[in-house]
């Protein structure tokens, strides 16, 4: 086991697959010689040479449509976007190419590629520094859409999307990426993708999250239990494909549920999280399930980001109007 | 009009030695008059003070990310001091001499990486600029875009876009430039080929020798010029707008200059380029160049250059104090500008975030 941080865990995973499998290769803008911005590649390309680690020019549609080829000739990219409003510049490669290539050519080309990118806001970036995208690559169909919260599962969700035969996007919580360090088990293990965990039990309420905001969900379930109320936590972990059985068996014990996320409301994933609920525990429901998401606005630059960001107190007070609820 | 200066020649225009002495071959180019070139000197001072100062700031934890300009103000004053003030001005985001020689004031700049989006509140009539384009390489479209509606509309305004040599390897530049090229575009593209994109160095970025004469495949002229050399950007951009104007179409000037700091504060460089790099550009100082041309010439005297300096450094904190005691932007400001009139969800989900 070693201690670490979000993304020393993201590098140790990227690590571990080169290591094991010299069909992984890394690269993207400045990945290479200074370790990425966030330092998430740091050591790479010492480690494992520049053929497999690399800097790209600055051409994000070139590195994912470059990634397709390659991982269609045999090789398992994962690529960088170095931030991700830089993404929708790969928006074209992405949705008619990666996201495609499997069903166009009836299963016998694949695109086996990871795009690695940072998630959401709160950390006084520049304009499109603070994009919240789960929604828009869940939409594109095709792609998987996966998003830890603790260092323990980015290694093991990274490692998972790697070895899947399919194209992932792997959204990283910039803000969590060194705040919090776990105990991680030195060697490989995978995540599966597809299955959100239950991080905390409880019989009154589900609250659903991912990413970043887990944190703040976390410090309200505490703020709850204080009250003497009683929250099931869930860590989405992956947007696409929905992990609908684990959500509506645990709205079928709670009768109640609120989903949390950063990203702006509509058409977001809590309205896929909530129409789950309905479709599957819809005679179980004690209240209507609710949600708590950012608004359809831009993330603001740093002096407005708090009227954009959740606090846990907001998702406390949210949720006891939740249990309030009679029906 | 540049053919003098063919890059695939291997040339480069180049006026100001870094001794601060012209060559003799400026009479035949267009040059700044005395006053032009004192008034380019005191804003490039001003960016270089309110630059370090932004950096002193970030430090002290009162400025989130910000973008450095010094080595390169010489690329965007020369330019904005070359075109009229209503010609169009399109920035990426290290043209902070530009913007300041567009009459862009200071504290409203330092709004913008303050984190308050009023900063790049631009009423069209009075700045002809659009605000700080960070998706790198996507704004020379839009210039393609305004020349098309300046000449629909009868006017002879020109389009100067700005970006770096790590631009270049974006489609959107290439179909900027292709556009251009068809359209006969009354647009400069001026490359600040700072030979770093963060830690790329320009020889990774492109297999061409010189940005410029990409400008030839699609069927323009491109010209290299020493970007730390305030007459050399001026001689190009003018020409530029002059053949432009004239309706002769789009050019491509790369200022071949240095970003002598990181790329942002959030970058360290001693992770990919040597200090001696960087010890031979700062020789080449653009402001350290100009400064030994006023003296040698008479318009400058020493005691001058150490009280314009210390004026520009007052003047920089004092229009942050004004920047930093503005109020943060309401919860208000934050739906308001996102249409014309708020639709309904967003009026639903403003009313139910007011306290």
């Amino acid at each position: 086991m070693s201690s670490l941080c979000l993304v020393e865990a993201v590098t140790d995973a990227l690590a571990v697959e080169m290591e094991a499998d010299p069909a992984v290769l890394v690269f993207g803008q400045d990945v290479g010689g200074k370790g990425g911005v966030f330092r998430a590649t740091v050591g790479l390309q010492e480690r494992f040479g520049e053929e497999r680690c690399f800097d790209t020019p600055l051409s994000e549609g070139g590195i994912v449509g470059a990634a397709i080829g390659m991982a269609v000739g045999g090789l398992k990219p994962v690529v960088e976007i170095q931030f991700s409003g830089f993404t929708y510049s790969a928006f074209n490669q992405l949705a008619n190419h990666a996201a495609r290539l499997r069903n166009r050519s009836r299963g016998s080309l694949t695109v086996p590629m990871v795009l690695r990118t940072p998630h959401g806001g709160g950390i006084r970036a520049p304009e499109h520094h603070s994009e919240c995208m789960e929604a828009l690559f869940g939409h594109m169909r095709g792609l998987k859409v996966v998003i830890p919260s603790t260092p323990y599962d980015a290694k093991g969700l990274l490692i998972a999307a790697i070895r899947d035969p399919d194209p992932v996007v792997f959204l990283e919580p910039a803000r969590i990426y060194r705040s919090v360090r776990q105990e991680v088990p030195q060697e490989a293990y995978a995540i599966p993708l597809g299955k959100a965990r239950v991080e905390a039990e409880g019989s009154e309420l589900t609250l659903v999250s991912y990413g970043a905001q887990m944190k703040e969900a976390r410090e309200a379930v505490r703020q709850l239990a204080a009250k003497g109320r009683s929250v099931e936590l869930i860590d989405l972990r992956t947007i696409y494909p929905l992990d609908a059985e684990t959500l509506v068996a645990s709205v079928r014990k709670t009768g109640r549920l609120l989903v949390v996320h950063e990203a702006s409301e509509s058409f977001g994933a809590a309205a896929e999280v909530m129409a789950a609920a309905v479709e599957g525990a819809f005679e179980h429901l004690q209240a209507p399930p609710a949600r708590l998401t950012g608004p359809d606005v831009f993330a603001p630059l740093a002096r407005g980001e708090h009227h954009y960001l959740i606090r846990s107190e907001q998702i406390t007070l949210e949720a006891e109007r939740v249990l309030a609820y009679e029906p | 009009m540049f053919q003098a200066y063919d890059p695939r020649e291997g040339k480069r225009l180049s006026l100001l030695n870094p001794e601060g002495c012209l060559a003799d071959c400026v009479s035949a180019l267009p040059r700044p008059s005395d006053e032009e070139v004192l008034e380019a000197y005191r804003v490039m001072v001003l960016a270089r003070q309110a630059d370090e100062w932004a950096v002193n700031l970030n430090r002290q934890g009162r400025m989130p990310t910000y973008v450095l300009n010094e080595g390169q103000e010489a690329n965007s004053a020369g330019a904005l001091l070359a075109l009229r003030p209503d010609d169009w001005f399109v920035p990426a985001y290290r043209e902070l001499a530009g913007m300041i020689m567009r009459g862009l004031p200071l504290h409203q700049i330092y709004l913008y990486w303050h984190g308050n989006e009023l900063g790049s509140h631009l009423p069209r009539e009075t700045y002809h600029m659009l605000p700080i384009s960070v998706p790198v390489g996507s704004q020379p479209l839009h210039a393609v875009g305004l020349a098309y509606a300046e000449r629909l509309r009868g006017s002879d305004r020109v389009v100067i876009a700005f970006m770096g040599e790590g631009a270049t390897s974006e489609g959107d530049w290439h179909e900027a430039l292709n556009l251009a090229g068809v359209w006969k575009s009354g647009v400069i593209f001026f490359t600040q080929n700072n030979q770093w994109a963060i830690s790329l160095p320009a020889g990774k970025q492109t297999a061409s020798a010189t940005v410029a004469e990409k400008a030839f495949a699609y069927g323009f002229e491109g010209v290299q010029v020493d970007g730390n050399d305030l007459f050399a950007v001026y001689a190009a951009v003018r020409q530029a707008a002059d053949k432009a104007r004239a309706g002769g179409g789009p050019t491509l000037i790369e200022g071949y200059t240095y970003r002598l700091g990181a790329h942002t504060t959030s970058d360290d460089p001693r992770h990919y380029r040597v200090d001696s790099e960087v010890e031979r550009w700062r020789a080449l100082d653009p402001l350290l160049r100009l400064e030994r041309y006023l003296r040698l010439r008479g318009l400058l005297r020493k005691k001058d250059v150490q009280d314009i300096k210390q004026k520009c450094l007052a003047r920089a904190q004092a229009e942050f104090e004004q920047a930093e005691r503005l109020n943060d932007p309401s919860l208000e400001d934050t739906f308001r500008f996102m249409f014309h009139e708020l639709p309904q969800p967003l009026a639903r989900q403003l009313e139910r975030r007011r306290p």
